[in-house]
């Protein structure tokens, strides 16, 4: 699904990350883990380009997308992103939210995006939120609709930078919901999270990222049964 | 004759007679168009001006490679210049010189007036403008590029509703200010308001009603946009909390 070779990212002399090379397979379910500052966010960010690589190649379904002429819209459509703090529309409703890139892509008519989001919204049970504005949803609500935007344009992957890090405790659970009931429907995630019960259940594969690179990979159950490098174990005697 | 039969007088002679509120009236109507219209000019100029500077200053030197990088920073360049030049200098001498020297050709004061004050006002709108571009928080335009919608796009639809939306007061207080700025057109011989209670003044040899007359003209409109701005920022911080 995506390929990423020999990938650099320095701002200014500050180099944070330091040749990755890593691949993710349709359908895996990876989970990235990490010390804050690690790099994690500007991987994931690397993937749909947000932020430019400074060297290397990101290959998303055989496209390098780091290449002059690609059409970077076109690839981000079918990745799907969801950031930390939401980034809803606050000036829109929720069903705008929903309609608006299906919409102005003309991926599809106004009715059609109308009904599409309506069945995703009855799908985590924010249906009767429609037609009011961010500024009235809980957290975990607005990160569930923040899926959900992501989900209208029928994207191959999604990327998650720390989705429930925002949330109050209580609220957690439902965001993790979504994104379990997503994983079970075979959709491709790379997910940078601190909820490590998330990574236990639903990962098929755990990155450990420190100081730029990739230290450590493997199942969750080799990352947090047995972890061979010793940031990795550092880490995780911190955070479990 | 009492003091207020006196100053029956004196104003029956000032404005009645020979018409010369007129002066007042034909005066007030060239104001507000020379205002209206230099208002939508500098509201063009304005936008087009903001979101070439935040396109320029939010695409890193990396994103500016190529020929529409190139444009870009042309343009920016031209910006730069005119912001300069516009802020750095009296928009009475503005005026003298797209009157006597860029327009010479044009027997149209108002034209004159209005190119002159868009122009002027276009540059302080464009400040404004940038920094309400500025102010909406980065992850909206990164939410909107990672939908796959364009900067142009999520320029379009995102940011600059909420930027005009967080603007409107300064916008409005602009409009003020602009207003005023406009009673220096009498310098090009264009009978604006100021200018109708200055004509009265010299035709009577009576100074204080005409131009008091003249004030109370735009102390009321501008308390008008006043009131109006206080009652706009009051539902915006209403919305704010929907
Ligand atoms: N836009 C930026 N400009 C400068 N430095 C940045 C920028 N984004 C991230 N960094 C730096 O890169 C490093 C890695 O950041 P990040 O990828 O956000 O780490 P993580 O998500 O693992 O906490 C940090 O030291 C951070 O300060
Ligand atoms: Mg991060």
């Amino acid at each position: 699904m995506i390929t990423v070779k020999n990938l650099c990212k320095s701002f200014g002399e500050h180099e944070v990350l330091i040749d990755i090379n890593e691949h993710i397979a349709p359908g895996e379910k990876v989970v990235i883990i990490g010390p804050s500052g690690s790099g994690k966010s500007t991987f994931l960010r690397c993937m749909n380009l947000l932020e430019q690589p400074t060297k290397g190649q990101v290959i998303f379904d055989g496209t390098d997308i780091t290449e002059k002429g690609v059409n970077i819209n076109e690839i981000r459509q079918q990745m799907g992103m969801v950031f930390q703090h939401f980034n809803l529309f606050p000036h829109l409703t929720i069903m705008e939210n929903l309609t608006l890139a299906p919409i102005e892509l003309k991926l599809m008519g106004r009715e059609q995006a109308n009904e599409e989001a309506l069945r995703l919204l009855n799908l985590v049970n924010l249906s009767e939120k429609a037609d009011t504005y961010p500024g009235q949803l809980s957290g975990g609500q607005k990160q569930r609709i923040a899926i959900v935007r992501s989900l209208m344009l029928k994207p191959k992957m999604m990327l998650f930078d720390e989705p429930t890090s925002a949330l109050d405790p209580e609220m957690v659970g439902e965001v993790l919901g979504v994104m379990k009931d997503l994983a079970r429907d075979g959709m491709t995630m790379a997910v940078v999270t601190h909820e490590m019960g998330f990574a236990r259940e639903v990962a098929t594969r755990v990155l450990f990222m420190d100081e730029g690179r990739i230290r450590e990979q493997g199942t969750p159950e080799q990352i947090f049964g047995n972890p061979q490098n010793e940031r990795t174990q550092e880490f995780l005697s911190k955070v479990l | 004759m009492g003091f207020l039969g006196e100053l029956k007088e004196r104003l029956i002679f000032d404005f009645i007679e020979k018409q010369r509120y007129l002066y007042i009236l034909k005066g007030l109507r060239v104001t507000a168009i020379v205002t209206l219209l230099a208002l939508v000019l500098g509201l063009v100029i304005g936008v087009v001006v903001a979101v070439i500077r935040t396109a320029h200053d939010q695409t890193g030197e990396k994103g500016r490679q190529g020929a529409g990088g190139f444009v870009l920073s042309v343009l920016n360049f031209f910006c730069r210049v005119y912001l300069t030049v516009i802020r750095g200098t009296p928009a009475m001498v503005q005026l003298l010189l797209m009157f006597f020297v860029f327009l010479a050709s044009s027997t149209n004061k108002v034209l004159v007036a209005v190119l002159t004050f868009g122009i002027n006002s276009g540059a302080y709108v464009a400040e404004i403008f940038r920094s309400g571009i500025m102010s909406i928080d980065k992850g909206q335009m990164e939410a909107g590029r990672s939908l796959g919608l364009g900067y142009g796009k999520t320029m379009q639809k995102i940011i600059l509703p909420q930027a005009v939306k967080n603007v409107l007061p300064a916008l409005v207080n602009e409009m003020i200010t602009l207003l005023k700025e406009t009673s220096i057109c009498g310098y090009i011989g264009l009978n604006d308001l100021t200018r109708g209670g200055d004509i009265i003044r010299g035709n009577t040899f009576d100074a204080l009603p005409p131009l008091l007359a003249v004030a109370a003209i735009y102390l009321v409109i501008v308390m008008f946009f006043t009131w109006l701005m206080g009652r706009l920022e009051r539902r915006l911080r209403e919305s704010d909390n929907r």
